[in-house]
């Protein structure tokens, strides 16, 4: 694995620093700035800021609204939002493996897995026709439905088995990793493809409907919409309502929340970015490496099987394939705009948000401008390159201003 | 005076900083020049500039009575100019031959032609007493045979002029003088050598002239006959430094804090029996693969021991580090870089590493940034570390010296009462080493017990209470510095170190 700063890492041009290359380099002291500098230092103020993508955003969002009109609609806003939540989710699980110099591959299939397994305990009632020849029919799922339907806080139970069964899978990885000393980027991959594998196995690639209303409105539920029509109309009229408060956004807010306080203010946080950092120096001082790493593949899983949930929710589906195609890419595309490296040790909650605003945003964009699917992700990719090249100069930048 | 390299009033500024001001120096041919000066002198920058890698502000530079002015690395190579840097330039997955003929190899009918490489590596290899297969790989080469590798590529090159930057640093004594020999070969050959090091009785005894830099600034020079190591000091430091080593402030108490009985582990150390009073500094002496990196690693948990017992202050320890920094044990590794530091954090975020636990509150672990930066003010007032802004300022910016006080003040927030010192001057210069020893001399005085791991015996004799000296996994002799006599017997103590090596 590599490790973020531990290494020498490229050549440093010494122009860009501030300081003499070479081992005699000291701190420098406060060179005298001649007055060309100041500008380029306000650059690279904004470069460096934590809100810097979200700049981006608003710029690229103000570019486009004179030839894209629609972008700025209601409609659309909502339908971004909305778009948003779950991403978040799973992004800022990801945040956390990434800190480590991790990587979780895995995501992708905890969701649909998690689609799929709380589909079938929650189904309310199931087509023979469609479903009966799949091994889980009549051990999991009858015509009746899956063996949650109609308990009391069914839902709730449902949710709560789905979780832990995450949990155990980012268990799983995490001791293969912290334990077992193998790369993060094979375990997870495994556990993609078979994990994958075993999702659509459940129903031989079908889909289960027929989910219950209680758990649907975790998708959809609104709870403040707004409204920009005709005021003195009696009745509103549906298409001019819409959703800005729903519960996804409750979730995903809290989740992020919970996970900026507990990345970056708490022990436990610290310890993380330490790993990252220089794991050998922080097991010497006394890290619990092998704990840590566990734990961030646990976070990992389990926000990747709330982003399933809350997608299952909104497409009413339990769905196998719901990580598939380039889920992965949306995920990790998001999080690595955003500003956390790949290399481990530099990350940031927010600037995730702001990745995943702005992935979303881009997707959006692009939809309206009526392009392919494959076009879409050939712009998606060559964005993730401009944001890889963008990480690299925004961290010489920072070394030449430390 | 033949001068080979001709600096003329070279300046070179960063952003208006001078680094290298106003530097004028022959370098005569078929001379060895030994450059010294403080971190941050300038050795690197004017390396950096002769090298082609930065160019210089103002000034000029002749070599062999031509202007010389390299655009970029390669001219300087053209030219006839090797570097050997502490990091060595090898692909250590190749070959020895491979290395040597890296930017060419000899042709036949189009093709590589490694017979005729092979036949020229040897007698390259021959010369510098190298007794290995050309094809070896570099990989399975001791540190000090990879840097004559690298000679080997500069020899190949038919160089005039080689620069050693600190090339001592990871060798052995024995590799060392090994490498004395060649540079001494090099220059009857009538070669041409700049040699920068830290360590002064190395430039003394291998040097024709000395020049120190300090600031930037070229402040002596002239035939090493003229210099003593005091004076080299005092051009360095710029101030007199009365001695290489603290006094000690207190004598050991009688107390017994740490005791080792019968570590063993197959193969890397042998019933390891022995103990350290409280305000003792007890030296571990011994050449490198001797196993005393290795016994430092089973006192911390890091390694696995098969026999034996280690108690601490009345306790037996046992468990990875997290356990033995709670049983006070603290472990300054010999290489901070890698083992000690986070380079990108700032400096408190490293001070509080060891001590995370304490800064939480809640139950969620809620971090007292408060806390933290006090702890980290009082450590750089304490061990006056110099560094401006301790929240923001990564601790890659600072100096080696500065760096391990870094090191050092993580450990003293988790009060420990055993501290494992392992080569903690390495590469650090002489105005911090001394800091170092001071504080080795403070943690004592504290009553604590110090185990002082170094291969320069120098600082053992000058800082130790006892020295055991470590051969092959076992320790080999044991030496008091007796009250009425302050000095230790070096030439036993090497011995020590070296029997059944030489036999």
């Amino acid at each position: 694995m590599t490790y973020f700063g531990s290494t020498g890492g490229l050549p440093r041009p010494a122009a860009v620093k501030g300081a003499p290359a070479g081992p005699d380099a000291v701190a420098p002291a406060d060179p005298g700035k001649p007055g060309s500098r100041r500008q380029s230092d306000r650059l690279g103020a904004i470069l460096l800021s934590d809100y810097f993508v979200l700049y981006l955003s608003l710029f690229y969002v103000a570019v486009l609204i004179p030839f894209l009109p629609t972008l700025a609609t209601p409609a659309n806003m909502s339908n971004v939002l909305s778009n948003m939540w779950p991403l978040l989710v799973v992004a800022v699980g990801q945040t956390f493996v990434l800190t480590i110099a991790g990587i979780d591959l895995s995501q992708g299939s905890v969701a649909g897995l998690t689609s799929i397994l709380i589909a079938m305990l929650l189904a309310t009632a199931a087509p023979a026709q469609v479903l009966g020849h799949t091994p889980i029919w009549g051990l999991m799922l009858t015509e009746a439905g899956g063996p949650l339907a109609g308990v009391a806080y069914g839902t709730w139970l449902g949710i709560g088995i789905v979780l832990a069964v995450a949990a155990l899978i980012g268990l799983a990885n995490g001791l293969a990793v912290a334990v077992l000393k193998m790369p993060a980027f094979m375990v997870t991959l495994v556990a993609l493809i078979a994990l994958s594998a075993f999702a659509i196995w459940l129903t031989q690639s079908n889909n289960i409907r027929e989910l219950p209303a209680d758990f649907v409105a975790l998708g959809k539920g609104t709870i403040v919409s707004l409204f920009f029509g005709d005021q003195h109309s009696a009745q509103l009229p549906r298409r001019e309502v819409h959703a800005f408060v729903t519960w996804p956004m409750i979730v995903a807010v809290s989740v992020a929340v919970v996970a900026h306080v507990l990345l970056g203010h708490t022990v436990f946080g610290r310890r993380v970015f330490a790993i990252g950092l220089n794991r050998r120096a922080a097991e010497i001082s006394g890290v619990p490496v092998v704990r840590i790493v566990v734990l961030v593949f646990v976070i990992s899983a389990v926000c990747a099987a709330i982003g399933g949930l809350l997608y299952t929710a909104r497409l009413e589906t339990g769905r196998p394939t719901l990580g598939g195609g380039n889920f992965l890419l949306d995920v990790i595309g998001a999080t690595v705009i955003g500003g956390t490296s790949l290399f481990g040790g530099k990350a940031k909650i927010l600037w995730t948000v702001w990745g995943v605003l702005f992935f979303v945003l881009l997707g959006n964009t692009l939809n309206l401008m009526n392009l392919s699917a494959f076009h879409i992700d050939m712009v998606k990719g060559g964005v993730i390159i401009a944001a890889a090249f963008l990480d690299v100069a925004r961290q010489r930048l920072r070394r030449g201003m430390g | 005076m033949d001068a080979l390299l001709e600096l003329d009033a070279v300046t070179k500024e960063w952003f208006g900083v001078p680094a290298v001001s106003d530097l004028t120096l022959r370098i005569p041919r078929g001379e060895v020049v030994g450059i010294i000066g403080e971190n941050g002198a300038g050795k690197s920058t004017l390396m950096n500039v002769i090298g082609g890698v930065v160019p210089p502000t103002r000034g000029r530079m002749r070599f062999k009575g031509a202007d010389y002015a390299p655009a970029a690395p390669a001219d300087a190579t053209g030219a006839g100019i090797a570097f050997i840097h502490q990091e060595l330039n090898l692909f250590t997955n190749l070959s020895i031959l491979d290395n040597v003929f890296i930017t060419g190899f000899p042709r036949r009918f189009g093709l590589a032609d490694r017979r005729a490489a092979a036949t020229v590596t040897r007698t390259l290899l021959e010369r510098l007493d190298i007794r290995h297969d050309p094809e070896t790989l570099v990989e399975d080469l001791a540190p000090g045979e990879r840097q004559l590798v690298e000679i080997a590529k500069a020899l190949h090159r038919s160089v005039d002029l080689i620069i050693f930057d600190e090339p001592t640093t990871s060798l052995t004594p024995r590799e060392t003088v090994r490498l004395f020999e060649v540079i001494s070969g090099l220059r009857r050959e009538g070669r041409t050598v700049i040699y920068i090091s830290h360590i002064l009785s190395d430039v003394r005894a291998l040097c024709d002239r000395v020049a120190v830099l300090r600031d930037g600034r070229l402040v002596d020079e002239g035939p090493v006959g003229d210099f003593g190591i005091a004076r080299m000091i005092r051009s360095m430091i710029g101030r007199e430094l009365s001695s290489l080593f603290p006094p000690r402030s207190a004598a050991p108490s009688e107390k017994v804090l740490v005791q080792a009985r019968g570590l063993s582990q197959p193969g890397v150390v042998e019933d390891i029996t022995f103990s350290i009073r409280e305000g003792e500094i007890l030296g571990l002496f011994g050449l490198m693969g001797s196993g005393r990196s290795e016994l430092a690693r089973i006192f911390f948990g890091l390694d696995p021991v098969a026999e034996g017992s280690l108690i601490v202050a009345g306790r037996a320890v046992s468990g990875g580090p997290m356990a033995r920094i709670s049983d006070g044990i603290a472990f300054v590794t010999e290489n901070r870089r890698e083992e000690g530091l986070l380079m990108d954090a700032p400096v408190a975020e490293n001070i509080s590493l060891a001590t995370v636990e304490q800064l939480g509150r809640g139950p969620l672990g809620l971090l007292d940034r408060d806390v933290e930066r006090a702890v980290a003010e009082r450590a750089k007032v304490d061990l006056s570390i110099r560094a401006s802004d301790l929240s923001r300022l990564p601790v890659r910016s600072l100096s080696g010296g500065n760096q391990q006080k870094v090191v050092i003040a993580k450990w003293l927030a988790a009060a420990p009462r055993l501290f494992i010192l392992d080569e903690p001057t390495r590469g650090v210069d002489v105005g911090a080493k001394y800091e170092i020893y001071a504080l080795a001399d403070r943690l004592a005085a504290a009553g604590n017990a110090v185990l002082f791991i170094s291969s320069e015996l120098e600082e053992l004799t000058g800082m130790c209470d006892r020295v055991l000296v470590m051969n092959r996994g076992e320790i080999t002799a044991g030496f008091d510095r007796a009250p009425d006599m302050p000095h230790f017997d070096r030439e036993a103590l090497l011995a020590a170190a070296f029997r059944e090596v030489v036999a």
